[in-house]
């Protein structure tokens, strides 16, 4: 052994800046930190870290802000502050202030609508700020890619607002749950309401987003719809983000369909639909009925882009700010007060979604996704706003209520857009858990 | 056979109402290309500049007709003590400013908000336009066309996002005036059945409204002694120029009026798609590949060019077409683009040597 000290050379300077960088350039989830713990991103010091992905530019950032919002509030009330909101109506008393001892910080990221960018903003929240669960988002595309990008690395992903059968059907995964309703819910619930309303010998004629949500609406209203005697006309896909509706719209005026069911959801909801009442669908008589609209999908914030066009037009939601059950009263209040004005129906899935995810860390004791996930299945609550719900273990998909809305005709004010003309009960959009297809896998703690 | 005879007969006219409201639909949306690409072939023209901020111009008209509504939708906050709302504070109750103070009067400039506001857009526009060309555009006619697209697409973003913050990423929604909100039955009149070819009446007053400023602009240019050295400078810049003519204070009116002409198709575009800070980008691409096709600098092929590609987009959308060849309505601008570029690569009306050395 020498111990003559070797001087300082060009090559050693070299290796050891090389070793140097890439020991930096490693990212978090290799380091010992995360490895040496039972799981991924265990919390060691006083504060816990969620990460709230939403779109903060891009098409739907409206929406993402409201969700922001949302997590904040409930953040808020997590920590012990503010008047509780929902805290106070949910069935769960286990989150007494903080969760299993932590206060409940967050790191936001800006999905951009796009999965890519998506995925990219999640993976740096997970391994560069530790965040123990990703939700938010308001796509069902991103929603997948997220939820799969959650399940490689090991944290729980609560979705946000997406609404394709997939999130909890083909594409489900052990790591993720869905709050928010999905297409065969809709179909479900809107089917009788139509079927009151304009009979059973009706011509549908629908205008499709290109994308997995707007597809696999199609399928649910089709199937729903068809199944009391409708008959499909045309479904026509349309590009998302298309803007001028008109050239998808004139071939509808002499196909004889006396339906036009629209699958767009946000920017293409409320172009499409401008579009076809300026074209007259709205005044039109075909086979000796009345030319009706349908929007399966609605958003209070979709319905005031769209303005009057609205009016008298059937859809479904997950939930409406003007119900008068105990927890919405309470998270309309506390919403409100907070911010001005009543919350989307984006905002209030997120915000519950951030609840449930606390209370099953608080009940499993730890923040262990495999324990949380164990804690969520199965989990029957109540006073969220929806009535009694169920987190079906199978799929992990939320059942519930389901709301039949239609556009108000003598609104009151600029949020009052939308009128709850049924609460469906949970028994009727229920099916059975296979129906879906797609494998929930096995659970991925990170470790 | 006679049954057979009226059902073919029945299925004649049903393809030709649906070719006739296609090529409805394929005149406005033309309308709306030919107006934004004759901005920008007008720019490109006189200053050499391709200016990937056109289409922010577009989508700034746009939002001087929702300013303008805003502006005179500007409201008498009261509170209503006997009533609260869901969250505990009073109601507030919301009179427009002008209603309040003109009655009847105010109630029509409301409902003719959008006609109206091209009085602001007009000003604006030229004001950008000036101000854009002379602080930024100005510095970089001397620099490579890639540059020149770097600067002002990183400026068609920065004014996207200045609007997003004001006014939030959805769209807002304007109304036509009543007078011109419902759809007329064009086919009735033409001795067709009645409701078979029914077209909105706001896009009849876009598609005239359109006409109507491409023939002002070509007017301006073909019988104004401006728009003869306007046209000199186009064509020799450099004789003008040694003429002692200063052909740069000129294009610096020329590429405001380009954004006033750009201003004026969003400001009338909105009753037909309610505008968001991204609509500017949505017809850039397209309004570009406009000026590629009518040939780079050319103001008839920009025009021209706008209505083709509109009619075809509208004939390539239809459930027969796509039958034959689906997603072809995704992509029947770039094929048209591709085969005039191989078979005449200057452009349907390209003149020689632009953009070729």
């Amino acid at each position: 052994m020498s111990l003559i000290r070797k001087p300082l050379n060009r090559r050693s300077i070299l290796r050891a800046g090389a070793m140097g960088g890439a020991a930096l350039a490693t990212p978090t989830i290799f380091t010992s930190g995360a490895w040496s713990a039972g799981y991924l991103n265990e919390p060691t010091g006083a504060e816990v870290v969620l990460g709230f992905n939403v779109p903060q530019t891009g098409a739907y950032a409206d929406e993402g802000a409201d969700e922001l919002r949302a997590y904040q509030l409930a953040v808020k009330h997590l920590n012990g502050e503010g008047d509780g909101g929902l805290l106070n109506t949910f069935s769960s008393k286990e989150l007494q202030g903080g969760v299993n001892g932590k206060k409940v910080a967050y790191v936001t990221g800006d999905t951009q609508t796009k999965s890519d960018a998506a995925r990219a903003s999640a993976k740096r929240m997970i391994e560069k700020d530790g965040a123990v669960m990703i939700t938010g988002g308001s796509s069902s595309g991103v929603a997948i890619a997220v939820q799969s990008l959650c399940q490689e690395a090991g944290v729980i992903f609560m979705a946000g607002l997406t609404h394709s059968n997939d999130t909890t059907g083909k594409d489900k995964r052990k790591n993720g749950f869905r709050h928010f309703f999905n297409t065969e819910m809709s179909g479900a619930a809107l089917a009788p309401v139509l079927k009151n309303n304009y009979g059973t010998d009706r011509k549908a004629y629908h205008l499709t987003a290109d994308y997995t949500w707007g597809w696999s609406q199609e399928e649910s209203i089709k199937k729903y719809t068809e199944g009391m005697g409708w008959e499909t006309t045309a479904a026509v896909r349309t590009p998302l983000g298309a803007g001028d509706f008109s050239q998808y719209i004139t071939p509808v005026l002499n196909s004889g369909a006396d339906v036009l069911v629209l699958n767009h959801y946000g920017k293409d909801m409320v172009n499409s639909l401008t579009q076809a009442v300026q074209f007259g669908l709205r005044d039109k008589q075909v086979n000796g009925k009345d030319f009706v609209i349908i929007v399966p999908l609605y958003s209070r914030l979709m319905a005031q882009g769209a303005g009057e066009n609205v009016k008298g037009i059937f859809g479904s939601t997950n939930w409406h700010w003007s119900l008068q059950d105990e927890g919405s009263k309470a998270f309309v209040k506390s919403f409100g007060q907070e911010y001005g004005f009543p919350p989307s129906q984006a905002a209030h899935t997120c915000y519950v979604q951030a609840l449930l995810y606390a209370d099953a860390a608080q009940r499993a004791g730890t923040f262990d996704p495999c324990a949380i996930a164990a804690a969520l299945e199965g989990f029957e609550f109540d006073g969220m706003g929806n009535g009694p719900t169920l987190y079906r273990a199978d799929d992990h998909q939320c059942f519930k209520d389901v709301l039949v809305v239609k556009g108000k005709e003598n609104p009151t004010s600029q949020f009052d857009l939308l009128e709850v003309v049924e609460v469906t009960p949970r028994s009727q959009v229920e099916y059975p858990a296979d129906m879906l297809g797609g494998e929930l896998g096995t659970c991925n703690n990170g470790a | 056979m006679l049954h057979q005879c009226r059902l073919l007969q029945a299925k004649s006219g049903r393809t030709m109402d649906v070719i006739l409201l296609q090529l409805l639909n394929g005149l406005d949306k033309g309308g709306a290309y030919a107006l934004i690409a004759l901005g920008l072939t007008l720019i490109f023209g006189t200053l050499g500049v391709v200016n990937f901020a056109h289409g922010a111009l577009f989508m700034l008209g746009a939002f001087c007709a929702v300013t303008f509504n805003k502006l005179l939708s500007l409201e008498v906050v009261t509170t209503d003590p006997t009533k609260t709302t869901a969250w505990g504070s009073p109601l507030e109750i919301r009179t427009p400013y002008v209603e309040a103070m003109l009655g009847d009067f105010g109630t029509w400039m409301l409902n003719y908000s959008v006609p109206m506001s091209i009085l602001l857009a007009v000003p604006v526009m030229l004001l950008i336009g000036f101000v854009m060309e002379r602080g930024l555009i100005k510095h970089f006619y001397k620099r490579p066309h890639a540059d020149q697209i770097l600067v002002t697409f990183g400026l068609a973003i920065v004014l996207q996002e200045i609007i997003k913050a004001i006014y939030g990423a959805n769209p807002i929604p304007q109304s036509a005036p009543d007078l011109v909100r419902g759809a007329a039955d064009i086919g009735s009149i033409f001795g067709f059945d009645p409701g078979v070819i029914v077209y909105p009446y706001w896009r009849m007053v876009y598609l005239a409204f359109a006409g109507a400023v491409i023939a002002a602009v070509f007017a301006f240019l073909q019988f104004t002694t401006f728009g003869m050295v306007v046209r000199a400078g186009m064509a020799d810049r450099d004789t003008v120029g040694l003429l002692g003519i200063n052909i740069e204070r000129r294009f610096t009116v020329v590429f405001a009026i380009a954004a006033v002409v750009a201003g004026l198709a969003g400001v009338m575009y909105t009753p037909i798609l309610p505008p968001d800070y991204h609509m500017g980008m949505d017809f850039l691409v397209l309004s570009f590949v406009v000026v590629v096709v009518g040939g780079m600098g050319s103001l008839p092929g920009a025009v021209a060019a706008g209505f083709l590609l509109g009619i075809l987009q509208s004939f390539a959308s239809m459930n027969e077409v796509k039958a034959i060849l689906p997603g072809i309505d995704q992509i029947i601008i770039y094929l048209v683009a591709v085969v005039i570029l191989l078979v005449r690569p200057r452009g349907l009306m390209g003149r020689k040597g632009v953009m070729e050395n």
